[in-house]
Protein backbone atom coordinates (compact mmCIF):
# COMPACT_ATOMS: atom_id res chain seq x y z
CA UNK A 1 0.00 0.00 0.00
CA UNK A 2 1.27 3.27 -1.18
CA UNK A 3 2.37 5.80 1.24
CA UNK A 4 -0.08 8.75 1.77
CA UNK A 5 1.32 11.94 2.04
CA UNK A 6 -0.13 15.63 3.21
CA UNK A 7 0.78 17.88 0.65
CA UNK A 8 1.91 21.61 1.47
CA UNK A 9 0.34 23.81 -0.52
CA UNK A 10 1.07 28.17 -0.62
CA UNK A 11 -1.85 30.47 -0.87
CA UNK A 12 -0.47 34.15 -1.38
CA UNK A 13 0.64 36.23 -1.01
CA UNK A 14 -0.30 37.40 -4.00
CA UNK A 15 -3.35 35.85 -4.54
CA UNK A 16 -6.35 38.18 -5.10
CA UNK A 17 -8.53 36.47 -2.57
CA UNK A 18 -5.49 37.05 0.21
CA UNK A 19 -6.75 40.60 0.69
CA UNK A 20 -3.33 42.30 0.41
CA UNK A 21 -0.36 40.56 1.66
CA UNK A 22 -1.74 37.62 3.58
CA UNK A 23 0.62 34.34 3.12
CA UNK A 24 -0.66 31.16 4.09
CA UNK A 25 0.88 27.80 3.96
CA UNK A 26 -1.41 25.19 3.90
CA UNK A 27 -0.94 21.15 4.79
CA UNK A 28 -3.98 19.57 2.68
CA UNK A 29 -5.25 16.11 2.57
CA UNK A 30 -6.60 16.56 -0.44
CA UNK A 31 -9.12 19.04 -0.66
CA UNK A 32 -9.22 19.23 2.30
CA UNK A 33 -7.44 21.51 4.89
CA UNK A 34 -5.64 19.64 7.56
CA UNK A 35 -3.52 22.58 8.91
CA UNK A 36 -3.07 26.64 8.45
CA UNK A 37 -0.22 28.85 8.82
CA UNK A 38 -0.33 31.92 8.19
CA UNK A 39 2.79 33.78 7.30
CA UNK A 40 2.49 38.26 8.07
CA UNK A 41 5.07 40.61 8.46
CA UNK A 42 4.92 41.49 4.73
CA UNK A 43 3.62 44.98 5.57
CA UNK A 44 5.36 45.67 8.22
CA UNK A 45 5.92 49.27 8.42
CA UNK A 46 7.21 50.36 12.06
CA UNK A 47 4.30 52.17 13.09
CA UNK A 48 4.51 51.81 16.98
CA UNK A 49 8.86 52.11 16.41
CA UNK A 50 7.99 55.16 14.37
CA UNK A 51 5.36 57.46 16.62
CA UNK A 52 8.28 56.92 19.36
CA UNK A 53 10.89 58.85 17.32
CA UNK A 54 7.95 61.81 16.45
CA UNK A 55 5.81 64.66 18.58
CA UNK A 56 2.69 63.32 19.46
CA UNK A 57 0.17 65.29 16.58
CA UNK A 58 2.96 63.68 13.85
CA UNK A 59 1.69 60.52 14.18
CA UNK A 60 -2.09 60.91 13.45
CA UNK A 61 -1.42 60.74 10.06
CA UNK A 62 0.56 57.20 10.18
CA UNK A 63 -2.60 55.95 12.06
CA UNK A 64 -4.55 56.41 9.13
CA UNK A 65 -2.37 53.65 7.55
CA UNK A 66 -2.90 51.10 9.94
CA UNK A 67 -6.09 49.91 8.65
CA UNK A 68 -6.54 51.48 5.40
CA UNK A 69 -10.07 50.74 5.25
CA UNK A 70 -11.07 52.34 8.65
CA UNK A 71 -9.43 55.64 9.37
CA UNK A 72 -11.06 58.06 11.54
CA UNK A 73 -11.71 55.10 13.73
CA UNK A 74 -8.09 54.78 14.18
CA UNK A 75 -6.83 58.53 14.46
CA UNK A 76 -10.27 57.97 17.16
CA UNK A 77 -7.88 55.93 19.76
CA UNK A 78 -4.97 57.36 18.42
CA UNK A 79 -6.42 61.08 19.92
CA UNK A 80 -8.17 59.42 22.86
CA UNK A 81 -5.22 58.27 24.07
CA UNK A 82 -3.13 61.37 23.94
CA UNK A 83 -5.84 63.51 25.28
CA UNK A 84 -6.74 61.37 28.47
CA UNK A 85 -2.91 61.87 29.11
CA UNK A 86 -3.69 65.50 28.78
CA UNK A 87 -6.31 65.33 30.89
CA UNK A 88 -8.19 67.36 28.20
CA UNK A 89 -11.32 66.51 26.57
CA UNK A 90 -12.20 68.13 22.79
CA UNK A 91 -15.47 70.40 22.59
CA UNK A 92 -19.05 68.09 22.93
CA UNK A 93 -19.41 69.57 18.83
CA UNK A 94 -15.99 67.78 17.99
CA UNK A 95 -17.18 64.52 19.36
CA UNK A 96 -20.35 64.69 17.49
CA UNK A 97 -18.15 65.13 14.56
CA UNK A 98 -15.72 62.37 15.38
CA UNK A 99 -18.96 59.98 16.02
CA UNK A 100 -20.21 60.69 12.51
CA UNK A 101 -17.17 60.27 10.88
CA UNK A 102 -16.41 56.77 13.06
CA UNK A 103 -19.79 55.44 11.89
CA UNK A 104 -19.25 56.84 8.52
CA UNK A 105 -15.77 54.87 8.77
CA UNK A 106 -17.94 51.88 9.50
CA UNK A 107 -20.46 52.12 6.78
CA UNK A 108 -17.37 52.45 4.50
CA UNK A 109 -14.91 49.55 5.73
CA UNK A 110 -18.43 47.22 5.68
CA UNK A 111 -19.00 48.40 2.37
CA UNK A 112 -15.71 47.24 1.32
CA UNK A 113 -15.74 44.00 3.21
CA UNK A 114 -19.50 43.71 1.67
CA UNK A 115 -18.13 44.25 -1.80
CA UNK A 116 -14.71 42.33 -1.40
CA UNK A 117 -16.17 39.03 0.36
CA UNK A 118 -18.98 38.55 -2.14
CA UNK A 119 -16.16 39.09 -5.18
CA UNK A 120 -14.21 36.15 -3.52
CA UNK A 121 -17.15 33.94 -2.95
CA UNK A 122 -17.87 34.53 -6.79
CA UNK A 123 -21.09 37.38 -6.65
CA UNK A 124 -19.54 40.19 -8.48
CA UNK A 125 -22.52 42.59 -8.66
CA UNK A 126 -22.67 43.60 -5.01
CA UNK A 127 -18.64 45.09 -5.35
CA UNK A 128 -19.62 47.07 -8.18
CA UNK A 129 -22.92 48.67 -6.48
CA UNK A 130 -20.99 48.74 -2.74
CA UNK A 131 -18.15 50.92 -4.50
CA UNK A 132 -20.79 53.33 -5.44
CA UNK A 133 -22.27 54.47 -2.16
CA UNK A 134 -18.37 54.05 -1.29
CA UNK A 135 -18.03 57.07 -3.74
CA UNK A 136 -20.16 59.30 -1.87
CA UNK A 137 -18.69 58.66 1.55
CA UNK A 138 -15.36 59.63 0.25
CA UNK A 139 -16.38 62.67 -0.83
CA UNK A 140 -17.55 62.93 2.40
CA UNK A 141 -13.89 62.44 3.61
CA UNK A 142 -12.78 65.02 0.46
CA UNK A 143 -14.74 68.03 1.50
CA UNK A 144 -13.87 67.33 5.50
CA UNK A 145 -10.65 66.78 5.47
CA UNK A 146 -9.16 67.31 1.99
CA UNK A 147 -7.88 63.79 1.43
CA UNK A 148 -10.12 61.00 0.27
CA UNK A 149 -8.83 58.29 2.15
CA UNK A 150 -5.81 59.43 5.14
CA UNK A 151 -7.53 62.31 6.51
CA UNK A 152 -5.36 63.38 9.16
CA UNK A 153 -8.32 65.22 10.57
CA UNK A 154 -8.70 64.02 14.45
CA UNK A 155 -6.39 66.16 16.32
CA UNK A 156 -5.77 65.78 20.71
CA UNK A 157 -8.44 68.15 21.23
CA UNK A 158 -10.82 67.68 18.63
CA UNK A 159 -11.18 67.82 14.90
CA UNK A 160 -8.80 70.06 12.73
CA UNK A 161 -11.57 72.14 10.84
CA UNK A 162 -15.65 72.48 11.08
CA UNK A 163 -17.81 70.59 8.55
CA UNK A 164 -17.80 72.98 5.63
CA UNK A 165 -21.10 74.79 4.65
CA UNK A 166 -21.12 73.69 0.45
CA UNK A 167 -19.91 70.53 -1.09
CA UNK A 168 -17.73 70.53 -4.54
CA UNK A 169 -20.10 70.04 -7.59
CA UNK A 170 -19.17 68.25 -10.97
CA UNK A 171 -19.00 70.51 -13.82
CA UNK A 172 -20.59 70.13 -17.61
CA UNK A 173 -18.75 67.53 -20.09
CA UNK A 174 -19.15 66.62 -23.49
CA UNK A 175 -20.76 63.69 -21.81
CA UNK A 176 -23.34 65.01 -19.84
CA UNK A 177 -25.20 68.34 -20.75
CA UNK A 178 -26.05 71.09 -18.01
CA UNK A 179 -29.24 69.23 -17.51
CA UNK A 180 -27.45 65.88 -16.43
CA UNK A 181 -24.83 67.50 -14.49
CA UNK A 182 -27.94 69.86 -12.33
CA UNK A 183 -29.41 66.45 -11.34
CA UNK A 184 -25.86 65.17 -10.46
CA UNK A 185 -25.34 67.86 -7.94
CA UNK A 186 -29.02 67.71 -6.97
CA UNK A 187 -27.72 66.90 -3.54
CA UNK A 188 -24.66 68.87 -3.55
CA UNK A 189 -26.65 72.06 -3.34
CA UNK A 190 -26.43 72.52 0.54
CA UNK A 191 -24.14 71.73 3.53
CA UNK A 192 -21.91 68.90 3.99
CA UNK A 193 -24.36 67.83 6.78
CA UNK A 194 -27.30 68.13 3.73
CA UNK A 195 -25.43 65.91 1.61
CA UNK A 196 -24.34 63.20 4.36
CA UNK A 197 -28.49 63.30 5.22
CA UNK A 198 -29.28 63.03 1.26
CA UNK A 199 -26.85 59.48 1.87
CA UNK A 200 -28.47 57.90 5.17
CA UNK A 201 -31.74 58.49 3.46
CA UNK A 202 -30.83 56.80 0.23
CA UNK A 203 -28.30 54.24 1.88
CA UNK A 204 -30.90 51.88 3.87
CA UNK A 205 -32.41 51.26 0.38
CA UNK A 206 -29.27 50.23 -0.96
CA UNK A 207 -28.37 47.80 1.92
CA UNK A 208 -31.87 46.66 0.77
CA UNK A 209 -30.49 45.90 -2.72
CA UNK A 210 -27.42 43.79 -1.56
CA UNK A 211 -29.34 41.84 0.81
CA UNK A 212 -31.91 40.74 -2.43
CA UNK A 213 -28.26 39.89 -3.91
CA UNK A 214 -26.98 37.97 -1.07
CA UNK A 215 -28.98 37.24 1.46
CA UNK A 216 -31.19 34.56 0.39
CA UNK A 217 -29.24 33.42 -2.04
CA UNK A 218 -28.70 29.52 -2.53
CA UNK A 219 -25.22 29.59 -3.74
CA UNK A 220 -24.24 32.40 -0.83
CA UNK A 221 -25.48 30.22 1.54
CA UNK A 222 -24.15 27.31 0.44
CA UNK A 223 -20.69 28.79 0.76
CA UNK A 224 -21.30 30.76 3.97
CA UNK A 225 -23.28 29.23 6.18
CA UNK A 226 -22.54 26.46 8.77
CA UNK A 227 -18.38 27.59 7.50
CA UNK A 228 -16.09 28.37 9.75
CA UNK A 229 -18.39 28.00 13.23
CA UNK A 230 -16.62 29.44 16.57
CA UNK A 231 -18.59 28.86 19.55
CA UNK A 232 -19.04 31.43 22.15
CA UNK A 233 -16.09 30.45 24.44
CA UNK A 234 -13.76 29.88 21.95
CA UNK A 235 -14.44 33.38 20.40
CA UNK A 236 -13.89 34.97 23.88
CA UNK A 237 -11.11 32.45 24.55
CA UNK A 238 -9.22 33.54 21.13
CA UNK A 239 -9.56 37.49 21.88
CA UNK A 240 -12.46 38.10 19.12
CA UNK A 241 -14.01 41.48 19.23
CA UNK A 242 -16.28 42.93 16.98
CA UNK A 243 -18.51 41.30 14.23
CA UNK A 244 -16.46 38.28 15.09
CA UNK A 245 -17.95 38.20 18.72
CA UNK A 246 -20.96 39.17 17.94
CA UNK A 247 -21.06 36.92 15.37
CA UNK A 248 -21.08 34.31 17.93
CA UNK A 249 -24.00 35.67 19.92
CA UNK A 250 -21.98 37.77 22.89
CA UNK A 251 -23.21 41.59 22.60
CA UNK A 252 -20.16 42.86 23.34
CA UNK A 253 -19.46 46.12 22.03
CA UNK A 254 -17.49 49.14 22.99
CA UNK A 255 -20.12 51.68 22.37
CA UNK A 256 -22.23 50.30 24.51
CA UNK A 257 -20.12 48.30 27.18
CA UNK A 258 -17.51 51.55 27.75
CA UNK A 259 -19.15 54.44 25.67
CA UNK A 260 -16.50 56.57 24.47
CA UNK A 261 -17.26 60.52 23.06
CA UNK A 262 -20.93 60.89 22.70
CA UNK A 263 -22.42 57.01 22.42
CA UNK A 264 -24.17 56.55 25.54
CA UNK A 265 -26.55 59.86 24.19
CA UNK A 266 -27.12 58.10 21.31
CA UNK A 267 -29.76 55.44 20.46
CA UNK A 268 -28.72 52.44 18.26
CA UNK A 269 -29.12 48.50 18.83
CA UNK A 270 -25.94 45.58 18.72
CA UNK A 271 -26.78 43.02 16.77
CA UNK A 272 -25.95 39.47 17.33
CA UNK A 273 -25.91 35.97 15.29
CA UNK A 274 -26.47 32.94 16.85
CA UNK A 275 -24.43 30.19 15.03
CA UNK A 276 -21.10 32.15 14.88
CA UNK A 277 -20.45 31.50 11.32
CA UNK A 278 -19.83 33.04 7.81
CA UNK A 279 -23.38 33.70 7.18
CA UNK A 280 -24.35 34.90 10.92
CA UNK A 281 -20.63 37.54 10.54
CA UNK A 282 -22.53 38.74 7.34
CA UNK A 283 -26.15 39.34 8.94
CA UNK A 284 -24.30 41.30 11.81
CA UNK A 285 -22.43 43.19 9.48
CA UNK A 286 -25.64 44.37 7.50
CA UNK A 287 -27.49 45.10 10.44
CA UNK A 288 -24.21 47.47 11.70
CA UNK A 289 -24.35 49.05 8.39
CA UNK A 290 -28.02 50.13 8.84
CA UNK A 291 -26.96 51.03 12.85
CA UNK A 292 -24.59 53.35 11.91
CA UNK A 293 -26.90 54.74 9.31
CA UNK A 294 -29.32 55.28 12.54
CA UNK A 295 -26.50 56.84 13.97
CA UNK A 296 -25.26 59.14 11.22
CA UNK A 297 -28.63 60.58 11.41
CA UNK A 298 -28.69 60.99 14.84
CA UNK A 299 -25.81 62.98 14.69
CA UNK A 300 -26.71 65.63 11.85
CA UNK A 301 -29.81 66.55 13.91
CA UNK A 302 -27.86 67.56 16.64
CA UNK A 303 -25.11 68.97 14.75
CA UNK A 304 -27.38 70.93 12.72
CA UNK A 305 -28.83 72.16 16.18
CA UNK A 306 -25.77 73.15 18.08
CA UNK A 307 -23.31 75.28 17.00
CA UNK A 308 -19.78 75.53 18.61
CA UNK A 309 -16.06 74.92 18.92
CA UNK A 310 -14.83 72.43 17.19
CA UNK A 311 -11.16 72.30 18.79
CA UNK A 312 -10.23 73.54 22.08
CA UNK A 313 -8.91 76.98 22.54
CA UNK A 314 -5.77 75.62 24.91
CA UNK A 315 -3.15 77.28 23.09
CA UNK A 316 -0.59 74.55 25.19
CA UNK A 317 -1.99 71.72 22.95
CA UNK A 318 -3.92 73.14 20.02
CA UNK A 319 -2.03 75.80 17.39
CA UNK A 320 -4.45 79.50 17.67
CA UNK A 321 -6.63 80.02 14.04
CA UNK A 322 -4.04 81.50 11.49
CA UNK A 323 -5.77 85.18 11.68
CA UNK A 324 -4.70 85.26 15.57
CA UNK A 325 -1.69 83.38 14.75
CA UNK A 326 -1.00 86.18 11.97
CA UNK A 327 -2.14 88.97 14.71
CA UNK A 328 -0.94 88.32 17.68
CA UNK A 329 2.61 88.06 18.87
CA UNK A 330 1.90 85.45 21.87
CA UNK A 331 -0.20 83.04 19.63
CA UNK A 332 2.70 83.24 17.05
CA UNK A 333 4.55 82.20 19.65
CA UNK A 334 2.42 79.13 20.25
CA UNK A 335 2.15 78.26 17.05
CA UNK A 336 5.91 77.73 16.51
CA UNK A 337 6.14 75.90 19.46
CA UNK A 338 3.59 73.55 18.69
CA UNK A 339 4.85 73.16 15.62
CA UNK A 340 8.52 72.11 16.56
CA UNK A 341 8.14 71.25 19.84
CA UNK A 342 5.04 69.91 19.99
CA UNK A 343 3.06 69.47 23.67
CA UNK A 344 5.08 67.38 26.26
CA UNK A 345 2.36 64.53 27.88
CA UNK A 346 2.85 64.24 31.70
CA UNK A 347 4.19 61.50 32.84
CA UNK A 348 1.76 58.28 32.78
CA UNK A 349 0.36 55.58 30.34
CA UNK A 350 -3.43 54.88 29.50
CA UNK A 351 -5.42 52.33 27.20
CA UNK A 352 -7.81 53.84 24.57
CA UNK A 353 -9.78 51.75 22.71
CA UNK A 354 -12.99 52.43 20.64
CA UNK A 355 -14.84 50.12 18.04
CA UNK A 356 -13.45 49.91 14.98
CA UNK A 357 -15.29 48.42 12.08
CA UNK A 358 -13.15 45.32 12.76
CA UNK A 359 -13.17 45.13 16.33
CA UNK A 360 -11.45 46.59 19.46
CA UNK A 361 -9.06 48.92 18.09
CA UNK A 362 -6.83 49.97 21.33
CA UNK A 363 -3.94 52.38 21.55
CA UNK A 364 -1.92 52.25 24.76
CA UNK A 365 0.18 54.73 25.16
CA UNK A 366 3.24 55.34 27.88
CA UNK A 367 4.20 58.52 28.52
CA UNK A 368 7.57 59.41 30.32
CA UNK A 369 6.99 63.29 30.02
CA UNK A 370 8.64 64.22 26.66
CA UNK A 371 7.15 65.79 23.55
CA UNK A 372 7.27 61.89 22.06
CA UNK A 373 5.51 59.20 23.53
CA UNK A 374 7.78 56.29 25.57
CA UNK A 375 5.90 53.81 23.72
CA UNK A 376 2.82 52.88 21.91
CA UNK A 377 1.12 49.57 21.49
CA UNK A 378 -1.42 49.22 18.98
CA UNK A 379 -4.09 46.73 19.58
CA UNK A 380 -5.76 45.93 16.44
CA UNK A 381 -8.40 43.15 16.35
CA UNK A 382 -7.14 41.54 12.86
CA UNK A 383 -4.29 40.49 14.75
CA UNK A 384 -6.27 37.91 16.89
CA UNK A 385 -8.87 37.05 14.54
CA UNK A 386 -6.20 35.71 11.89
CA UNK A 387 -4.71 33.99 15.04
CA UNK A 388 -7.47 31.84 15.12
CA UNK A 389 -8.02 31.45 11.21
CA UNK A 390 -5.90 27.71 11.69
CA UNK A 391 -8.64 27.29 14.15
CA UNK A 392 -11.46 28.26 12.15
CA UNK A 393 -10.82 26.19 8.85
CA UNK A 394 -9.06 22.95 10.18
CA UNK A 395 -11.48 20.53 8.06
CA UNK A 396 -12.43 22.63 5.85
CA UNK A 397 -12.55 22.25 2.07
CA UNK A 398 -9.91 24.62 -0.01
CA UNK A 399 -12.67 26.68 -1.27
CA UNK A 400 -13.93 27.44 2.18
CA UNK A 401 -10.61 29.61 3.10
CA UNK A 402 -11.31 32.36 0.85
CA UNK A 403 -15.01 32.77 2.23
CA UNK A 404 -13.38 32.44 5.76
CA UNK A 405 -10.59 34.80 5.26
CA UNK A 406 -13.20 37.04 4.12
CA UNK A 407 -15.44 37.15 6.45
CA UNK A 408 -12.29 37.85 9.19
CA UNK A 409 -12.33 40.80 7.44
CA UNK A 410 -8.17 41.01 7.32
CA UNK A 411 -6.35 44.03 6.46
CA UNK A 412 -3.29 43.66 6.52
CA UNK A 413 -2.09 47.48 6.85
CA UNK A 414 -3.09 47.08 11.08
CA UNK A 415 -2.08 43.23 11.68
CA UNK A 416 1.52 43.99 10.21
CA UNK A 417 1.45 47.52 11.77
CA UNK B 1 -47.44 24.34 4.32
CA UNK B 2 -44.32 26.07 4.75
CA UNK B 3 -42.29 23.34 3.35
CA UNK B 4 -44.73 23.31 0.09
CA UNK B 5 -44.07 26.96 0.08
CA UNK B 6 -40.51 26.76 0.40
CA UNK B 7 -40.39 23.90 -1.93
CA UNK B 8 -42.22 25.69 -4.62
CA UNK B 9 -39.59 29.28 -3.74
CA UNK B 10 -36.53 27.17 -4.15
CA UNK B 11 -37.87 24.91 -7.50
CA UNK B 12 -38.89 28.47 -9.01
CA UNK B 13 -35.59 30.15 -8.03
CA UNK B 14 -37.80 33.02 -6.52
CA UNK B 15 -34.49 34.53 -4.89
CA UNK B 16 -32.31 34.39 -7.96
CA UNK B 17 -34.96 35.76 -9.96
CA UNK B 18 -35.13 38.65 -7.19
CA UNK B 19 -31.45 39.24 -7.51
CA UNK B 20 -31.54 39.32 -11.26
CA UNK B 21 -34.76 41.93 -10.98
CA UNK B 22 -32.45 44.06 -9.34
CA UNK B 23 -29.20 44.40 -11.34
CA UNK B 24 -31.33 44.11 -14.71
CA UNK B 25 -33.03 47.44 -13.25
CA UNK B 26 -29.58 48.93 -12.99
CA UNK B 27 -28.97 47.79 -16.62
CA UNK B 28 -31.48 50.43 -18.15
CA UNK B 29 -30.94 52.86 -15.45
CA UNK B 30 -28.95 56.17 -15.79
CA UNK B 31 -25.12 55.31 -15.24
CA UNK B 32 -23.32 56.99 -12.83
CA UNK B 33 -20.21 56.39 -14.52
CA UNK B 34 -17.30 59.22 -14.28
CA UNK B 35 -15.44 59.75 -17.86
CA UNK B 36 -12.08 60.59 -16.50
CA UNK B 37 -9.90 61.99 -18.74
CA UNK B 38 -13.02 63.98 -19.76
CA UNK B 39 -15.04 64.78 -16.71
CA UNK B 40 -13.55 64.41 -13.07
CA UNK B 41 -14.75 63.77 -9.97
CA UNK B 42 -15.57 67.38 -7.78
CA UNK B 43 -12.95 68.37 -5.91
CA UNK B 44 -13.01 70.32 -2.75
CA UNK B 45 -10.84 73.58 -1.70
CA UNK B 46 -9.66 71.39 0.97
CA UNK B 47 -8.04 68.88 -1.28
CA UNK B 48 -3.74 68.43 -0.79
CA UNK B 49 -2.15 67.37 -3.91
CA UNK B 50 1.15 68.39 -5.41
CA UNK B 51 2.67 71.15 -3.30
CA UNK B 52 3.65 74.79 -4.39
CA UNK B 53 5.54 77.62 -3.38
CA UNK B 54 3.84 80.91 -3.28
CA UNK B 55 4.38 84.76 -4.14
CA UNK B 56 3.37 88.05 -2.99
CA UNK B 57 1.46 89.98 -5.46
CA UNK B 58 4.71 91.92 -6.03
CA UNK B 59 6.33 89.07 -7.10
CA UNK B 60 8.56 88.39 -3.61
CA UNK B 61 8.52 84.91 -2.63
CA UNK B 62 6.69 83.90 0.70
CA UNK B 63 8.71 81.96 2.10
CA UNK B 64 11.38 83.18 4.54
CA UNK B 65 13.21 79.82 5.64
CA UNK B 66 12.00 79.67 9.27
CA UNK B 67 11.67 75.96 9.06
CA UNK B 68 8.37 75.20 10.32
CA UNK B 69 7.54 72.81 7.71
CA UNK B 70 10.60 71.00 7.61
CA UNK B 71 10.40 70.76 11.49
CA UNK B 72 6.51 69.56 11.21
CA UNK B 73 7.04 67.29 8.51
CA UNK B 74 6.18 63.37 9.60
CA UNK B 75 7.83 61.77 6.78
CA UNK B 76 10.90 64.22 6.72
CA UNK B 77 10.44 65.08 3.12
CA UNK B 78 11.22 68.57 3.47
CA UNK B 79 14.74 69.75 3.50
CA UNK B 80 15.91 73.90 3.41
CA UNK B 81 18.72 75.79 3.12
CA UNK B 82 18.96 79.05 4.01
CA UNK B 83 20.95 82.00 3.84
CA UNK B 84 20.70 85.98 4.15
CA UNK B 85 20.03 88.00 0.97
CA UNK B 86 21.73 91.32 -0.39
CA UNK B 87 18.90 92.99 1.10
CA UNK B 88 19.25 91.63 4.72
CA UNK B 89 16.81 89.02 4.24
CA UNK B 90 16.64 85.30 4.99
CA UNK B 91 15.47 83.43 2.14
CA UNK B 92 15.75 79.44 1.12
CA UNK B 93 18.49 78.63 -1.35
CA UNK B 94 17.35 75.50 -1.22
CA UNK B 95 13.74 73.55 -0.97
CA UNK B 96 13.78 69.99 -1.69
CA UNK B 97 9.99 68.06 -1.37
CA UNK B 98 10.63 64.33 -1.48
CA UNK B 99 7.22 63.39 -3.56
CA UNK B 100 7.79 59.53 -2.33
CA UNK B 101 8.24 60.61 1.24
CA UNK B 102 5.88 63.20 1.10
CA UNK B 103 2.38 61.24 3.12
CA UNK B 104 0.31 64.67 2.45
CA UNK B 105 -0.62 65.07 5.31
CA UNK B 106 -0.71 69.32 5.40
CA UNK B 107 0.51 69.48 8.03
CA UNK B 108 3.28 71.87 6.52
CA UNK B 109 0.63 73.98 5.07
CA UNK B 110 -0.90 74.07 8.27
CA UNK B 111 2.59 75.07 10.00
CA UNK B 112 3.48 77.90 7.69
CA UNK B 113 2.96 81.64 8.84
CA UNK B 114 2.99 83.41 5.53
CA UNK B 115 1.00 80.69 3.57
CA UNK B 116 3.75 79.80 1.00
CA UNK B 117 3.87 75.98 1.34
CA UNK B 118 0.31 74.97 -0.01
CA UNK B 119 -0.73 71.39 -1.24
CA UNK B 120 -2.48 72.80 -4.47
CA UNK B 121 -5.19 70.21 -6.15
CA UNK B 122 -3.36 68.69 -8.68
CA UNK B 123 -3.39 65.18 -8.36
CA UNK B 124 -2.23 63.97 -11.55
CA UNK B 125 1.45 63.70 -12.10
CA UNK B 126 3.74 61.53 -12.72
CA UNK B 127 8.07 61.23 -13.20
CA UNK B 128 10.16 59.78 -16.09
CA UNK B 129 13.33 59.58 -14.48
CA UNK B 130 14.97 58.58 -11.64
CA UNK B 131 15.24 61.31 -9.00
CA UNK B 132 12.70 63.70 -10.63
CA UNK B 133 10.53 62.59 -7.79
CA UNK B 134 12.28 65.52 -5.19
CA UNK B 135 11.22 68.57 -6.91
CA UNK B 136 13.23 71.26 -6.11
CA UNK B 137 12.03 75.50 -5.23
CA UNK B 138 12.34 76.59 -8.70
CA UNK B 139 9.96 73.49 -9.43
CA UNK B 140 7.78 74.53 -6.72
CA UNK B 141 7.59 78.09 -7.54
CA UNK B 142 6.62 77.61 -11.20
CA UNK B 143 3.58 75.20 -9.79
CA UNK B 144 2.87 78.10 -7.62
CA UNK B 145 3.18 80.93 -9.96
CA UNK B 146 1.14 78.42 -12.62
CA UNK B 147 -1.88 77.92 -10.45
CA UNK B 148 -1.65 81.05 -8.10
CA UNK B 149 -5.46 82.08 -8.90
CA UNK B 150 -6.51 78.29 -7.81
CA UNK B 151 -4.54 78.45 -5.16
CA UNK B 152 -5.72 81.74 -3.81
CA UNK B 153 -9.14 80.77 -4.32
CA UNK B 154 -9.24 77.89 -2.58
CA UNK B 155 -7.58 79.08 0.40
CA UNK B 156 -10.53 82.17 0.32
CA UNK B 157 -13.10 79.90 0.26
CA UNK B 158 -11.76 77.56 3.37
CA UNK B 159 -10.29 80.50 5.45
CA UNK B 160 -13.66 80.81 7.76
CA UNK B 161 -12.59 77.66 8.75
CA UNK B 162 -8.92 77.77 9.58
Amino acid sequence: MAEIRNYTMNFGPQHPAAHGVLRLVMEMDGEVIERVDPHIGLLHRGTEKLAETKPYNQSIGYMDRLDYVSMMCNEHAYVLAVENLLGIKAPIRAQYIRVMFDELTRILNHLLWLGAHALDVGAMTVFLYAFREREDLMDCYESVSGARMHATYYRPGGVYRDLPDSMPQYEKSKWNNQKDTDKRNENRQGSMLDFIESFTDRFPGCVDEYETLLTDNRIWKQRTVDIGIVTPDRAKALGFTGPMLRGCGIPWDLRKTQPYAVYNALDFDIPVGTTGDCYDRYLVRIEEMRQSNRIVQQCIKWLRENDGPVILDNYKFVPPDRERMKNDMESLIHHFKLFTEGYCVPVGEYYAAVEAPKGEFGVYMISDGANKPYRVKIRAPGFSHLAALDEMSRGHMLADMVAIIGTQDIVFGEIDR
Amino acid sequence: MTMVKQFFKNFFLVELLKGLRVTGGQLISKKITVQYPDEKTPKSPRFRGLHALRRYANGEERCIACKLCEAVCPALAITIDSTEREDGTRRTTRYDVDLFKCIYCGFCEEACPVDSIVLTDIHEFHFEEKGMNVIDKVKLLEIGDKYERDIASARHKDAPYR
